[in-house]
């Protein structure tokens, strides 16, 4: 089981490296010396129980919460310090566990938001949402207000959104969490297709199957530490995991 | 005269504590409540001293009156009706004031108590002592309102998480109307106090809201222990801006405060937000 | 057909001087016009991006003075002075700006206010400019479009107001349609999403800032050169700021008319209780102003263009 590591140079393989980071808020250290790595085209599963600090490593890495420790390189440049949208810049996207859609605007304009970063004329972009809206399955819904969206469809807006930005990593926080079980291998599928196309993807996931089904590599991650980072296979059947998951009661 | 902001603010700040609204009308109500004790005094021949009661509980009415009366409906709202809500009750209020009372100065000229007193090398006004201290006992009793009291815990808990509070039983519309009850009741007494010796007309609201906003925002939103030394503080500042500068600067001086506290630390210097 | 409306509008206001020629009406309609151009003003920054933002009195203020102390000082025609106001409220705002944008909601709404407040004192107790007394913008006949003064009539002022307003219109409407618009949109429904996709927030909500900041303070410039006298209690109080938002407000914000309709009402409303009632009138207007804030605030936060918008779909078999 290795815990790779940066050290501070040049790793020309890895698209994203984290190294060592630690993040506390108050008294609680929701992210103790995180590191693992994530290379070009990758998708990697982050499993966790609850309260693991899965979602403070998205925020730490894409620049809304700064590290107390520790280090986000990206393409082998330092982006710890940086803001949010330069990260978003840089080619990183990524969706948020409680939503966070445009309400007021309509499905095509909460897209062009993201298409925008790449081109500044209006039309071009609206027509580029439009496309990347199809690729989702929301191409008919497009003049709804957001607002007006069921949770399965505001996750593939969310979705959509951050891919309009042409992003080369997408980070994707409970993308089927509070959707029915019905909409779920609908959603797979799609995440399964954007990996097709290259894109590397960091998956934080509950549904075990899910995540096994996709991931290339499972980084497991328990009070806040990493526990276990390796295939599918070995991750279902380390001790670690299994404890941290299932508890005392299941160590038979 | 710091306790006094100090008590305003309270008022405020439980308000924003529990739903996150400024009450913009803040000031507004306390002109109610100055104009209420001046009434008291020339209709009833009441000292304000004695009226405050009277008072505080008109005012606690008046405060839940606009609760159920507006604040309730804009509290699904965007933010933008919410600031306009409450503004347009202070204009209401306040020009309803000028309409019907006219803008002369009123005050209350033979208050029960007069004089002066020397507290070590300055002078302070009786009137003004009396107000401190009273605004000083009216907030510990606030304070240990809602620290010890069923129903003040109860308040805390809606502040803190409102769904959970309701889980547990604690009916949120009733809190937050008390709520604002209690914060219309502090201004009230507060209104009371300063009837004993400031002028009374229609736009004194304002001044003493954006000081209160500004002793809330210091202390922190929703903190009420802390509106007390933030209280302190703004009189402070006050008096000391009045002496070093031009008195019509000092409100400035606690403004520039405001602006370097709020955006050195945004949740003031205690706050939760 | 609704697209006819706002042609057949402008043909109207153009026509208007020649069909009422008495100084009242002209009067009202001048108001009009200046209040919607404010009132659009306020609405880039407050309406379409979500910053309410309750001091652009302080732009109109620095409109008003740069343009008159100029001309008073140097002879300056009040125009160059009417793009030095602009350009100083821009630095002003950048300056403003910066800092408190970091705040967010009620907090950046009082800071404002505080803003605002200072600055009306710092004017007030600036003697060079005249402090309380205010200053008078000297007055030079003939009539004459470079030092920006009619005394004839009111004529010039219209049209020179009603530019104003189809200048503020058009830049609101350039703004919403380009990317501009669209992050200022996104950053008020959720300013993290859009950070998220690469919307540099503070920058956005600065550039909206200029933008509102250099058309409130033509308006100044205006209205210095309408009525010949400022002081500080004219245009920098913080009710005149109230005034712009409600005018905004209660037409409709982050809509394109709405600050027109909430001009087209208000002033009116404001003219004539002012005739109608005199010295206590005062109070009245801004009683049903209070009133009408709050019914606004609790029944169609979306103003009077909300309203229409949703008696078109009810009345439209849809």
């Amino acid at each position: 089981m290795s815990l790779l590591s940066v050290h501070g140079g040049q790793r020309a393989m890895s698209l994203l490296a984290v190294a060592g980071v630690t993040k506390s808020f108050g008294g609680v250290v929701a992210n103790r010396e995180i590191s693992f790595e994530v290379a070009p085209g990758e998708l990697v599963g982050v499993i966790g129980p609850n309260g693991a600090g899965k979602s403070t490593l998205f925020d730490v890495i894409t620049g809304f919460a700064r590290p107390d420790a520790g280090r986000v390189m990206l393409d082998g440049r330092d982006v710890t310090t940086m803001r949010p949208d330069q990260i978003s810049r840089l080619g990183v996207a990524r969706t948020f566990q409680k939503l966070k859609p445009f309400a007021g605007m309509t499905v095509v304009e909460n897209v062009m938001v993201g298409a925008l970063q790449k081109t500044a004329d209006v039309g071009s972009a609206r027509a580029a949402a439009q496309k990347v809206l199809a690729g989702v399955g929301l191409g008919h819904r497009s003049e709804t207000e957001a607002r007006a969206l069921s949770t399965g469809q505001r996750k593939r807006l969310e979705l959509a959104r951050a891919l309009a930005t042409g992003p080369r990593l997408l980070l994707l926080d409970e993308v089927t969490g509070g959707v029915d079980q019905a909409t779920v291998p609908g959603l797979v599928r799609l995440v399964r297709e954007l990996h097709a196309t290259g894109l590397a993807l960091i998956v934080i996931e509950h549904n075990m199957r899910v995540i096994m089904d996709l991931s290339q590599r499972v980084v497991a991650l328990s009070m806040g530490r990493v526990i276990a980072d390796g295939s599918p296979t070995e991750i279902m059947r380390d001790r670690r995991v299994i404890d941290a998951y299932l508890g005392e009661t299941w160590r038979a | 005269m710091g306790f006094v902001y100090a008590l305003i603010a309270a008022g405020l700040s439980l308000i924003f504590g529990l739903m996150e609204i400024v009450n913009f009308a803040h000031g507004e109500f306390l002109m109610v409540a100055m104009y209420a004790a001046f009434f008291a005094w020339a209709l009833g021949k009441l000292d304000p001293l004695l009226s405050l009661p009277l008072v505080a509980v008109l005012l606690a009415a008046l405060g839940w009156a606009v609760y159920h009366g507006i604040i309730r409906w804009v509290l699904s709202g965007p933010m933008l009706a919410q600031i306009f809500a409450t503004f347009g009750l202070a204009i209401l209020l306040r020009s309803a004031a000028q309409f019907v009372f006219g803008v002369d100065f009123r005050t209350v000229n033979e208050p029960w108590l007069a004089g002066r007193v020397a507290l070590g090398p300055v002078f302070v006004g009786v009137p003004q002592l009396a107000a401190s201290v009273t605004a000083l006992a009216a907030f510990l009793g606030l304070y240990v309102f809602l620290s010890r009291s069923e129903t003040g815990l109860a308040l805390q808990a809606t502040a803190q998480d409102r769904q959970a509070a309701s889980l547990m039983g604690i009916d949120t519309q009733r809190m937050f109307a008390l709520g604002w009850a209690i914060g219309s009741a502090c201004v009230g007494v507060a209104g009371g106090l300063l009837a004993m010796f400031f002028y009374i007309f229609p736009d004194v609201g304002s001044a003493f809201a954006l000081l209160a906003y500004v002793t809330v925002a210091l202390g922190g939103f929703g903190n009420v222990p802390a509106t007390l030394a933030a209280g302190i503080l703004v009189g402070l500042v006050e008096a000391l801006g009045g002496l070093v500068l031009t008195p019509a600067l000092k409100y400035s001086v606690v403004f520039a405060l405001y602006l370097a506290v709020v955006l050195w630390r945004p949740q003031g210097l205690f706050g939760r937000f | 057909m609704i697209r006819a409306i706002p042609v057949g509008l402008l043909l109207g206001a153009l026509v208007f001087p020649a069909v009422f020629t008495l100084p009242f009406p002209r009067h009202v309609m001048i108001m009009i016009f200046l209040y919607g151009a404010l009132a659009s003003a306020w609405n880039i920054i407050a309406g379409y991006c979500g910053q309410i933002s309750l001091g652009q009195a302080v732009f109109f203020g620095i409109g008003a003075y740069t343009s008159s102390i100029l001309f008073r000082e140097l002879g300056l025609t009040p125009w160059v002075g009417l793009i030095a106001g602009a350009m100083l409220a821009v630095i002003v705002s950048q300056i403003v700006g910066y800092p408190v944008f970091r705040l967010r909601g009620h907090y950046f709404a009082i800071a404002t206010i505080a803003v605002g407040e200072i600055v009306q004192a710092l004017i007030v107790n600036w003697d060079a400019i005249g402090g309380a007394r205010g200053v008078f913008i000297p007055i030079k006949r003939p009539d004459s479009l470079v030092n920006f003064q009619f005394h004839q009539s009111k004529a010039f002022y219209y049209y020179i107001a009603l530019a104003l307003l189809l200048l503020a219109l058009a830049v609101t409407r350039g703004v919403a349609r380009s990317r501009l618009g669209y992050y200022l949109r996104a950053i008020r429904e959720d300013q993290d999403a859009a950070a998220a996709l690469g919307v540099n927030v503070t920058r956005e909500k600065l550039r909206a800032f200029a933008i509102s900041a250099a058309l409130t303070a033509m308006g100044g410039t205006f209205y210095a050169q309408y009525l010949l006298f400022i002081d500080p209690e004219s245009v920098f109080p913080l009710s005149l700021s109230i005034l712009i938002c409600l005018v905004a407000v209660l037409g409709g914000v982050g809509t394109l008319w709405g600050p027109v309709l909430g001009a087209a009402v208000l002033v009116p409303l404001q003219e004539g209780t002012r005739i109608m009632l005199g010295g206590t009138g005062k109070a009245l207007d801004l009683l049903i102003y209070g009133a009408l804030i709050i019914l606004v605030a609790v029944v169609q936060p979306g103003g009077l263009m909300a309203f229409f918008a949703r008696a078109r779909t009810a009345g439209s078999a849809r």
